[in-house]
């Protein structure tokens, strides 16, 4: 039986009439990874013996007439910045090469407790560090839809692994649009919630306040099966909303009639491929045909929003990683002089470039007599962009736009060129900083290319974004085309 | 010329005060000090990848418990912020602490120094997270083959509290520093065991010629953690500075560590060497929102204040001397009171509490609230001394019984049978045998020789083993004798 390519749902389902155990369906992931990942690339380390322990469990308690959850046997895999006890996390740098963690991330055990099946840890940009998994600290991953081009970044592996059918879902982490632009790259659906919703205990930080954990799923629906497992208040994490969450699942409905949608124009700018364009203007087309009203709408300082981005996530970031120093963890230099070359030399060790580049950025940024010029100031620009999207929320449901101004690109294509690469960001980076839930959903194709479309919500109006997307979703193909891997035949 | 009649000294100070909660600031490990080796430890405090903090609530009450005691304004709305430096004992290699919107402001601290009222202000007191301890296999961290961390201390929370650049010769610094911890030894925020390093000062000091508006280069001594370090420190660093002063020299604005062994400061850091901590707000934390309920909630836990003790006792007719003694500690203060609600006549109680009470407690070398003898039994005791039940000096005789027993002084003094003779009919008994046995001290006394007098009164007591009443006696005594 074909299993690799199916949803959460249509697994549950089979695991329910038995047509399918929770032990065969870890071993046929397992074996596809054997398969496939040789060439994409997206796993740092499988768990096949936690996959197979929890898939055991799952069958045992299925065994006792119990009845499963809606992610109990799925297998899935994590983003290699999510704590798990016991199993290497690595945030693909050299410095945590061999860091076992002691705990468990909140995301983590919520999953466990779900009954989901940890196939493994997936590939990324170093400490969530970039757009294009080009910056691992061990391997760049693939893009399954062209092996010569970049997945996007920073969540690469965790995009990939679901691209290519190694995993049903999987976690990764948007601190700028690390979910959402390689989920365009590649063709699937990822969601960054909102800042709050989802506790980030345990998520190795980058940039603490821009942080989120998310899923990456192949349909809408899974995503929000996913959401309702992992989202809600953490006592564990101060900046997780204290709220009852809903059952995101109830917001999957085919009628947006009378749905208003802004299309913020400044997200069609310089850089845009006009070929995404186009797909963009059909999507809107689509829209307006099942009844949502579709108007251009204005996010005056969206402009401002990536050189706020950079400083502010390059501030806090170069907090966040002063704790690789060698003394408790991780990578230590050998035979240093003295404790202040162990620190500098454990550092130009173990950091990648880009790494590197941004605690340095930070560092200045941060410094006496440049605070108010760049940190204070881009804080400033923070309170305005949130004030933009609030005004557009006064009339609008959901934002629609681009996820990214062009579809993959290649690897090494702009590696050479930092400022390039952050451009890929320009459409997602302005959401990290409002703090409101996004997602991208495969919207076509260019050249074979998938294209992705971005929408945006309120503060917690997780469920009108799910309701917007499913409806594109119910009423397109693009999310049923699949790449063709060289080892693809054997789903 | 002395360096007083050459310079006036400023100084203003820094006091670390580790605040007396169970478990630490941003986690539930224990905050118990002496446990074995980084056994007070979890992911949150050893700033594993991944964790994140969680304000313990009991950290801000005693923060605004100590910022009230100090006539602080209680900040409606307070943050956390980073301050970022490398250092093996910081996990995270960054400190969270408060920058410009500390949790208190604003306050002053009143207190004697030389029989002159003096104050200070207190500018400021905000929450921080303590670092971990560094063992050395050599001298210092540089010149060691190895170092070793114990991170229990890691987490723990303190308060450091600033004072305004207000204190201008010794004594008012330590009289400061000594009634800031006794201030906050009353607010019980703290248990202020220097010893154990939970109160920690750092003290900034500067010289300018009498006279000059503006202020000398200052350097900051840090690591002094007793009265008479801070003390030696001022006389040494004064010293120093006034001889560099003296010589046309200028005065390097830097940050010095205080050696105890040598007696001397020794050069940290320069003011060019020093750290750019690049503040910025926590982001982990959420901004604190402080309801004026909640401030007054805890206004109304606060104890009576020790200046504000030393006034009532005054004002009960002890000296300032005495009223200073009792308000020292809390604990005697508050088994002085508890004792004066029992037994009204506070001179008398002074008199014992300080006397008695304190050397027996001395002996024992316990603590006031270890005492075997509890405010209510001394009150007793001393009631029943000033009913005439037994004599002052047998007082002496039972309290001591009191503190090896713990029993009433009215079972010691019933089984022992001390009680004061006051019959008349027994006591004319005895002295008319001491009378009779002594008929050359009668004559002696008949001729006019007061001194027979004081020897049969002893004579009489002695035979009643001390417990006749000697006013009874005296007047038994001369009655008779006047019939002889």
């Amino acid at each position: 039986m074909e299993i690799a390519t199916r949803t959460i749902g249509e697994l549950h389902e089979l695991l329910e009439s038995k047509a399918v155990s929770a032990t065969e369906l870890a071993q046929g992931f397992l074996t596809r990874i054997e398969a496939v990942d040789p060439e994409i690339k997206a796993f740092i380390t499988v768990t096949k013996e936690t996959a197979l322990e929890q898939a055991k469990a799952v069958d045992e308690k299925q065994a006792r007439g119990e009845k499963l959850g809606a992610l109990e046997g799925i297998p899935m895999a994590l983003k290699d910045n999510l704590c798990t006890e016991g199993i290497r996390t690595t945030c693909s740098s050299k410095i945590l090469d061999n860091f076992i963690p002691p705990y468990n991330a909140t995301v983590t055990d919520k999953l466990k407790e779900a009954g989901a099946v940890l196939l493994g840890k997936l590939n990324m940009d170093e400490f969530a560090m970039g757009s294009s998994t080009e910056n691992s600290g061990f391997f760049p991953t693939r893009n399954p839809w062209d092996l010569e081009r970049v997945p996007g970044g920073s969540s690469g592996g965790s995009v990939a692994a679901v691209a290519s059918d190694q995993a049903v879902f999987t976690l990764g982490s948007d601190t700028g649009g690390s979910i959402r632009q390689p989920a365009a790259f590649c063709g699937v659906v990822g969601l960054k919630p909102t800042y709050g919703l989802v506790s980030r205990y345990g998520l190795v930080a980058y940039a603490s306040s821009l942080d989120q954990i998310g899923p990456v799923t192949k349909t809408v629906a899974d995503n929000a099966w996913v959401l309702n497992a992992i989202a809600g208040h953490d006592a564990k994490d101060s900046t997780s909303v204290s709220l009852t969450t809903p059952d995101y699942t109830q917001f999957l409905s085919e009628d947006i009639r009378g749905l208003r949608i802004g299309v913020p124009q400044e997200y069609f700018g310089q850089g845009m491929d006009p070929q995404v364009e186009a797909v963009l203007q059909e999507a809107i087309r689509t829209y307006e045909g099942l009844g949502a009203i579709v108007e251009q709408c204005s996010l005056p300082h969206t402009e401002y929003a990536m050189p706020a981005y950079y400083l502010i996530a390059t501030a806090e970031a170069s907090s966040n990683l002063a704790r690789y120093d060698g003394v408790r963890y991780g990578h230590r230099t050998e035979s240093p002089e003295d404790i202040l070359s162990m620190f500098c030399k454990t550092r130009a060790e173990g950091f990648g470039s880009e790494v590197k580049r941004r605690i340095m950025l930070g560092t200045y940024a941060l410094s006496a007599g440049y605070y108010d010029a760049y940190y204070l100031k881009a804080q400033k620009v923070r309170t305005l962009i949130v004030r933009d999207f609030d005004q557009a929320f006064e009339k609008y449901d959901v934002l629609l736009s681009p996820t990214t101004p062009t579809t993959a690109f290649r690897i090494g294509e702009k590696s050479a060129d930092p400022l390039t690469m952050y451009l890929s960001d320009v459409c997602t980076v302005p959401i990290n900083l409002a703090g409101i839930p996004a997602m991208s959903i495969p919207a076509g194709f260019v050249d074979g290319l998938p294209v992705g479309m971005q929408l945006m919500g309120k503060h917690f109006a997780e469920g009108t974004l799910y309701k917007a997307a499913y409806a594109f979703e119910k009423n397109t193909p693009f999310h049923k085309v699949k790449p063709s891997l060289s080892q693809g035949g054997a789903r | 010329m002395k360096v007083y009649d050459r310079y006036e000294m400023v100084c203003g100070v820094e006091v670390h005060v580790e605040l007396a909660t169970k478990t630490k600031i941003f986690c539930n490990c224990s905050t118990e000090f002496g446990g074995e080796q980084n056994t007070h430890v979890c992911p949150v405090c050893l700033g594993l990848p991944g964790v994140l903090p969680v304000l313990n609530k009991e950290v801000v009450n005693l923060a605004i418990k100590a910022g009230l005691a100090l006539n602080c304004e209680i900040a409606d709305f307070s943050k956390f912020d980073r301050k970022n430096y490398f250092y093996p004992d910081a996990p995270k290699n960054f400190q969270t602490s408060q920058y410009d919107l500390p949790i208190c402001k604003k306050g002053w601290l009143e207190y004697e120094v030389e029989g002159e009222k003096k104050r200070v202000g207190i500018t400021r007191a905000h929450m921080e997270d303590d670092a971990g301890k560094l063992v050395h296999s050599g001298a210092t961290i540089s010149t060691s083959q190895e170092s070793f961390v114990d991170y229990n201390r890691t987490g723990v929370p303190l308060l450091e509290i600033v004072s305004e650049p207000d204190m201008r010769s010794i004594p008012e610094v330590v009289g400061f520093l000594e009634e800031l911890v006794r201030t906050i030894q009353y607010t019980e925020v703290s248990d202020c065991r220097m010893e154990q390093g939970s109160v920690r000062f750092d003290i900034n000091v500067s010289l300018r010629p009498h006279g000059q508006q503006e202020f000398g280069t200052r350097t900051e001594s840090k690591n002094l953690n007793s009265f008479s370090s801070v003390r030696r420190c001022l006389e040494y660093e004064i010293d120093r500075q006034a001889q560099l002063l003296d010589k046309g020299q200028t005065v390097v604005q830097e940050t010095r560590t205080w050696d105890e062994g040598q007696g001397v400061t020794l050069s940290l850091r320069s003011k060019e060497e020093a750290h750019d901590y690049r503040y910025f707000p926590e982001p982990d934390l959420v901004p604190l929102v402080i309801s004026r309920e909640w401030v007054e909630e805890i206004r109304q836990s606060l104890p009576e204040m020790p200046a504000r003790r030393r006034e009532r006792y005054t004002s009960l007719g002890l000296t300032e001397y005495d009223a200073g003694v009792l308000t020292a500690s809390k604990q005697l203060s508050d088994y002085f009171d508890e004792a004066l609600q029992n037994y009204g006549e506070a001179k008398t109680l002074a008199n014992w509490v300080m006397g008695e009470f304190s050397r027996l407690l001395n002996a024992k070398q316990a603590s006031v609230e270890e005492s075997p003898v509890k405010p209510k039994q001394l009150a007793e005791l001393l009631t029943i001394i000033d009913k005439g039940t037994i004599s002052g000096k047998i007082g002496k005789t039972v309290i001591e019984e009191m503190f090896v027993t713990g029993q009433s002084p009215e079972v010691i003094v019933k089984e022992k049978g001390l009680s004061q003779i006051s019959d008349t009919s027994a006591l004319l008994k005895i002295v008319d045998e001491v009378i009779a046995a002594n008929p050359q001290s009668v004559e002696d006394f008949k001729a006019g020789k007061e001194k027979a007098m004081g020897f049969l009164v002893g004579q009489l007591m002695k035979a009643t083993k001390g417990q006749a009443n000697p006013g009874v006696v005296n007047s038994l005594l001369k009655e008779q004798l006047s019939k002889q």
